[in-house]
């Protein structure tokens, strides 16, 4: 430890009253270089991938969808202008996948953030087992989306778990569906296992919102004699503010890119009640290897993307 | 203690009633899984309107899981997906941090255009990224040192590295890593760089055993999509010894096995990481926490 006093003037190097001084300092020069070398060096990697990953990737998908190239061929990629473009406004399959993940988002964007802030306040304040409450709530995150989709899949059977259930329940009055061969079920029923999946991961988010808000508030607005209701309008609700624009937003575009579970359980069927933007680029791009029709379905999801980020933008621009 | 009114008494027990639905709700289609595993199909259907389906009881034995591994190389699967995970969660901290300590305590120039294209990349989802992906990684080249020769092969289907390399850099990890290494004091950097240490060395002997809470963040958040990885496998990988859990899993469910082994097969990949996840529950929600604040 060094108990020598700093200087006021903060710019200078203080020679250290150390008994044997280094002899040679290295020189300005080679040190200020020697920097840059190893700064670079140590961003090289990093930057590489993510050129060669990214970057260029996302260049390429934007040239490919004016283009006709398709995974395995031996022809020459060629320009065609807007040509995907045209065939996929004029695709009945892709109004429906843009329908079919529209009516998944907004059925779950408010269910899911709803109830995920539920299990946040009821988990907010300390108490005993409060642990093991949010081991519990948390449980499904941790369980992969494919396994989830198997395990709903099974239970979603018309002589499955969920209609036993709802048979028992009603005392034999309710005979289930046949939940994913329905067209009118299918969807429904997809919403249901991806809202029991993610509440989880974004009551965490809740979580860290509600603890950011300062106590103080809540002791002033119990003082004023506040009931519940009225801390939670007057206090809770504007604190959480950002973190419910920010929920929104990842639900959304997580709703957008909509796969895993059409994959596993629907292959988008029955009647395309289940398809969705990404599946249909999938069966485009890799089972047809059509790559280019493919990288225009996947340019017009990165724009609505990119149109949620600028309303969250707009939302949560700093009023003066 | 004091004496609590007695609506408060009764309020208190209504908000602990409802937090044991929830908790019932989050965790029965879980118990199902896991009880199921245990159970030829006939006692699952036959459980299946009362509370057995919920309890291990009747007709219980590990003979789903012993199914599992003979009929698929469920093994082969399992390592696979170990070996991915580890690889790239190994060498994502290693790559990520290295470029974030440049980014944070060097004074290199453009740094600042390099950390802003980083940081650019995160309006972009994978799954707008993946099918161009596709396309690009069979253009790619590859080498192998097969004896003493270097052998050249063009395209990247249908290898382990394509499971692995796309992934290992990551814009957010390289976020966090910065956020982080920015709290820790630079004097620190100053004191080793006078007692002759090397950029390196600041780096690995400095700063790296400071950051072990950014790290557990970094490694869960890789870990996690390394091991839940299915869309990008499913385009890229077509041998069978090749493939990861999850596309294994798939694979074992249209072979038409019964239930009681596509549960045991879901509960085999699935206990690993709720195990983890118990064992490292407070990293686990830091994790998460911290995720929130990519928007």
């Amino acid at each position: 430890m060094t108990t020598t006093q700093l200087p006021p003037n903060p710019g200078r190097r203080v020679a250290a009253p150390a008994p044997a001084a280094p002899p040679s300092k290295p020189h300005r020069r080679p040190r200020y270089l020697r920097e840059q070398l190893s700064g670079w060096a140590m961003i090289a990697p990093a930057a590489a991938l993510l050129l060669l990953f990214v970057f260029l990737p996302a260049i390429l998908g934007f040239g490919l969808a004016f283009t006709n190239a398709r995974l395995v061929s031996p022809r020459p990629v060629e320009f065609v202008g807007t040509d995907n473009f045209v065939r996929l406004f004029t695709d009945p399959t892709f109004w429906r996948a843009l329908l079919n993940v529209s009516y998944f988002a907004v059925v779950v964007v408010p269910v899911q953030s709803g109830l995920a802030l539920a299990m946040a306040l009821l988990i907010n304040k300390k108490f005993r087992g409060v642990n093991f409450f949010r081991t519990l709530y948390f449980l499904p995150v941790v369980t992969s989306m494919v396994v989830v989709s198997l395990l709903w899949l099974f239970m979603y059977r018309k002589d499955g778990l969920i209609n036993e259930f709802l048979s028992a329940a009603s005392f034999g009055l309710i005979d289930g569906p046949d939940w994913l061969n329905d067209p009118a079920t299918a969807m429904p029923a997809i919403i249901i296992l991806s809202i029991w999946q993610a509440a989880g991961f974004h009551m965490i988010i809740w979580l860290a919102g509600l603890q950011s808000i300062s106590g103080e508030l809540y002791e002033a607005a119990q003082l004023d004699g506040a009931s519940r209701w009225h801390q939670f309008r007057y206090v809770t609700w504007p604190g959480l503010k950002h973190t419910r624009t920010l929920i929104m937003v990842t639900i959304t575009i997580q709703a957008l890119g909509l796969f895993d579970q059409v994959s596993v359980m629907t292959q988008g069927g029955p009647l395309d009640s289940t398809t969705t933007i990404i599946f249909e680029a999938v069966r485009s791009g890799f089972k047809q290897q059509e790559t280019s029709y493919a990288s225009a379905i996947s340019l017009v999801f990165f724009v609505l993307v990119l149109l949620i980020s600028a309303v969250q933008r707009y939302l949560t621009r700093e009023k003066d | 203690m004091k004496q609590t009114p007695k609506s408060n008494r009764l309020s208190i027990a209504g908000t602990m009633a409802v937090r044991i639905l929830f908790a019932v709700a989050a965790a029965f289609p879980i118990v199902f899984m896991l009880v199921s595993s245990l159970k030829p199909d006939q006692q699952i259907f036959g459980d299946m309107s009362s509370v057995a389906a919920f309890l291990p009881i009747g007709n219980i034995s590990f003979d789903n899981y012993a199914a599992v591994f003979d009929r698929v190389p469920a093994a082969r699967f399992l390592m696979n997906s170990i070996g991915i995970s580890a690889i790239t969660v190994v060498l994502g901290i290693f790559v990520n941090s290295l470029c974030a300590f440049a980014l944070s305590r060097m004074e290199v120039r453009g740094k600042k255009i390099v950390f802003t294209a980083i940081l650019a990349t995160l309006i972009v989802p994978f799954q707008t990224l993946a099918l161009p992906l596709v396309w690009w990684v069979n253009q790619l080249p590859y080498f192998e040192l097969n004896g003493f020769s270097l052998e050249f092969s063009k395209g990247w289907l249908d290898t382990y590295q394509v499971q692995i390399i796309p992934f290992i850099a990551n814009a957010f990890s390289i976020y966090l890593f910065h956020q982080y290494f920015e709290s820790i004091p630079k004097e620190l950097d100053e004191a080793a760089r006078i007692d002759g240490a090397g950029w390196f060395k600041i780096y690995r002997q400095v700063v790296m055993p400071l950051s072990g809470p950014a790290t557990a963040t970094v490694a869960i958040l890789t870990f996690l999509p390394a091991w839940n990885s299915y869309l990008w496998p499913l385009m890229v990988v077509q041998s069978e010894e090749l493939r990861p859990v999850m596309i294994g899993i798939q694979y074992f469910f249209q072979l038409n096995v019964s239930w009681g082994e596509v549960m045991a097969y879901a509960s085999l990949i699935t206990v690993p990481v709720v195990v983890l996840f118990i064992a490292f529950q407070r990293s686990f929600v830091n994790s998460i926490a911290s995720s929130g604040v990519k928007g």
